[in-house]
């Protein structure tokens, strides 16, 4: 006697953790291995593209943070430099230092989520602690230069919104924290906010390590990421994969280097690659880039400290004029008027700019008639592009490692579903 | 960069037809090609494997009906692909517009390039073009039994419907929506110069 067996299909979230947010994933089972993978997005599709051909160039830049939440000031950057490109105008060296720094703070940020909760999924639960740790002091910095610690809306067209503070917040006293204890949590924050961030760099390798002993030569860890989802180079590119998940199949290919935008040229970092392109290797592409980007960061911080100069531009048709000008001034209070009710006119034309996000090649293609607002804006998000692909990668593999390749995509649904 | 990139349009004109080029610029150090929807599936095939374009990064549905307050005079949809060739470092824009307006149509690239997929099913679901060929050509980013294509320029942005919970009927319900429409900063394209002292 046979039993009749048949295949099944389970639905997966749109409530999971392990889902990285709203993702509804009908799989298909044969038994424990996957037959078909069918992803359901658009759960928190907002229209943001939609609702910026109704908003001027400026209003604009706030909803790119909203994109991918994980890493705001990056989407900024892309933004900025989509507008820049349009206007014709470059922003004073200065800003591009501070936006590479804070691009970088940002990749770390962004591959500290990933690692924590990429580690969680797979039952590495001390991972999320430590990298919650270290995320802690880098929203301090985010926090301290804008105020806010996701939404920062720093970046603008033509520069940065202000320059660096020259103090850092501190903590205060309360019924949790006794003096000593206050003074050793201060202890590094006397400084300047630059100050502060060196000191962060000099502590950060060591961190990193920490987290290799914990996963690298970890069996479990190696069990649940070598030979999965594995994408072999040509795949990649015929996949238009970007960012980590292009260099975990051992391919170079970094914007940074390559199509090199506002001052990497002028950096000495390195792009590692992957050899297998499976789970584990994008983990060491990664966690490599976490140190690389360290190295970014202490070299910006080392020109930001020796060359202060302006941060936007001195053009009041883009970037507002100084506040006491504009109260000063009948031609900068007008200025400053229609910057703020009608907004800049950005010319005719169309522009794509693309940079090395921290989860890929996140690009912005800017429509433009004249107006001031866009005519079309389209986001080119990478995890849109990589989340198309799970299908493919996790075919034939276990519903455990359906978590598994969810994980290593590094997808988040602000940009997936914009 | 700027030599690439006119070594990238000396290419286009060697290794494509004069038909199959229905405009090829150069601005901001960006090329753009468009083609003619008809040849796109040939233009596209020689691209990858002539030319070198291994990747197609995005694929972008545009409504051009109140392009410039409506002054513009061709098709109403287009579709634009950003192509990138990691074995030569150069990317290119390549513009087809679609010959009905009624009914956009264009050729499915999912042959060509298998990860313009989930784009294509984007550019069907907020612009209603058609990709013919492709294999799953379902809506992706809008709900279930969403009616229109909203990223059309004569889809206002409040939407037709609006959803709410019904205690009488003790269930969800959509109904026509209530909000007014309005616009805060009203848009507006200015003379040349304008403001230029």
């Amino acid at each position: 006697m046979t039993a009749e067996i048949r295949n099944y299909s389970i639905n997966f979230g749109p409530q999971h953790p392990a889902a990285h947010g709203v993702l509804r994933l009908i799989l298909e089972l044969d038994g424990e291995v996957v037959q078909r993978a069918d992803p359901h997005i658009g759960l928190l599709h907002r229209a943001t593209e939609k609702l910026a051909e109704t908003k001027t160039w400026l209003q604009n830049l706030p909803y790119m943070d909203r994109l991918d939440y994980m890493s705001p000031l990056s989407n900024e950057q892309a933004y900025c430099l989509a507008v820049e490109k349009l206007l014709g105008i470059e922003a004073p060296v200065r800003a591009q230092y501070i936006r590479v720094m804070y691009a970088e703070i940002t990749r770390l940020l962004s591959h500290l989520l990933w690692l924590g909760a990429h580690g969680i999924d797979l039952g590495a639960m001390t991972m999320f602690i430590y990298c919650f740790r270290e995320r802690e002091d880098l929203l301090d910095m985010v926090e301290a230069v804008s105020g806010a610690r996701m939404h920062a809306a720093y970046f603008r067209p033509g520069g940065v919104y202000r320059d660096l503070p020259d103090s850092m917040p501190k903590y205060e006293e309360s019924k949790l924290r006794n003096k000593a204890k206050l003074q050793r949590i201060n202890a590094n924050r006397d400084g300047s906010l630059l100050d502060f961030i060196e000191d962060f760099t000099n502590r950060f390798p060591a961190r990193i390590d920490e987290y290799e002993t914990l996963l690298t030569d970890n069996r479990i860890w190696k069990q649940r990421t070598v030979g999965i989802g594995v994408v072999d180079p040509d795949r990649a590119k015929a996949l238009g994969f970007s960012g980590p998940m292009l260099r975990g199949s051992g391919i170079a290919w970094d914007l940074r280097k390559k199509q090199p935008y506002e001052i990497y040229d002028r950096l000495d970092f390195d792009i590692p690659i992957g050899k297998n392109g499976d789970s584990y290797d994008r983990y060491l592409v990664r966690v490599e880039e976490l140190r690389q980007s360290n190295r970014i960061i202490r070299q910006c911080v080392d020109w930001l400290k020796k060359n202060p100069s302006p941060v936007i531009t001195e053009n009041h048709k883009i970037a507002p004029p100084k506040r006491d000008a504009m109260k000063s001034n009948m031609e900068e209070l007008i200025h400053h008027f229609k910057l703020f009710s009608e907004g800049m006119h950005v010319p005719l034309g169309e522009a794509y700019a693309a940079i090395e996000h921290p989860k890929g090649e996140f690009g912005i293609y800017l429509l433009s008639d004249g107006a001031n607002k866009p005519y079309r804006m389209k986001i080119r998000a990478p995890g849109f592009c990589h989340l198309s692909a799970l299908d493919e990668l996790s075919r034939g593999h276990m519903l455990a490692d359906v978590v598994a390749i969810i994980g290593t995509l590094d997808i988040v649904f602000g940009e997936v579903d914009r | 960069m700027a030599s690439r990139l006119s070594l990238l349009t000396d290419q286009l004109k060697r290794t494509l037809n004069e038909n199959e080029i229905a405009g090829l610029k150069q601005a901001l150090n960006e090329i753009t090609l468009e083609t003619p929807a008809a040849h796109w599936q040939t233009v596209a095939l020689k691209l990858r494997d002539q030319l070198g374009f291994e990747s197609c990064l995005d694929v972008c549905g545009v409504d051009y009906s109140e392009f410039e307050d409506g002054a513009w005079q061709g098709p109403r949809f287009a579709a634009v692909y950003h192509l990138l060739s990691i074995s030569n470092n150069v990317r290119l824009r390549v513009r087809v517009f679609c010959p009905d307006d009624n009914a956009p149509t264009l050729c499915s690239m999912m042959d060509t390039w298998p990860g313009v997929n989930w784009f294509e099913r984007e550019a069907f679901d907020l612009f209603g073009i058609v990709f013919e060929g492709h294999p799953d050509l379902r809506r992706i980013l809008t709900d279930y039994g969403f009616v229109g294509h909203p990223f059309r320029k004569d889809f206002p942005v409040t939407g037709h419907v609006e959803m709410r919970y019904d205690e009488e009927q003790a269930r969800v319900v959509y109904q026509p929506v209530t909000i007014e429409p309005r616009e805060l900063t009203p848009r507006i394209i200015r003379e040349e110069n304008y403001g230029d002292r």
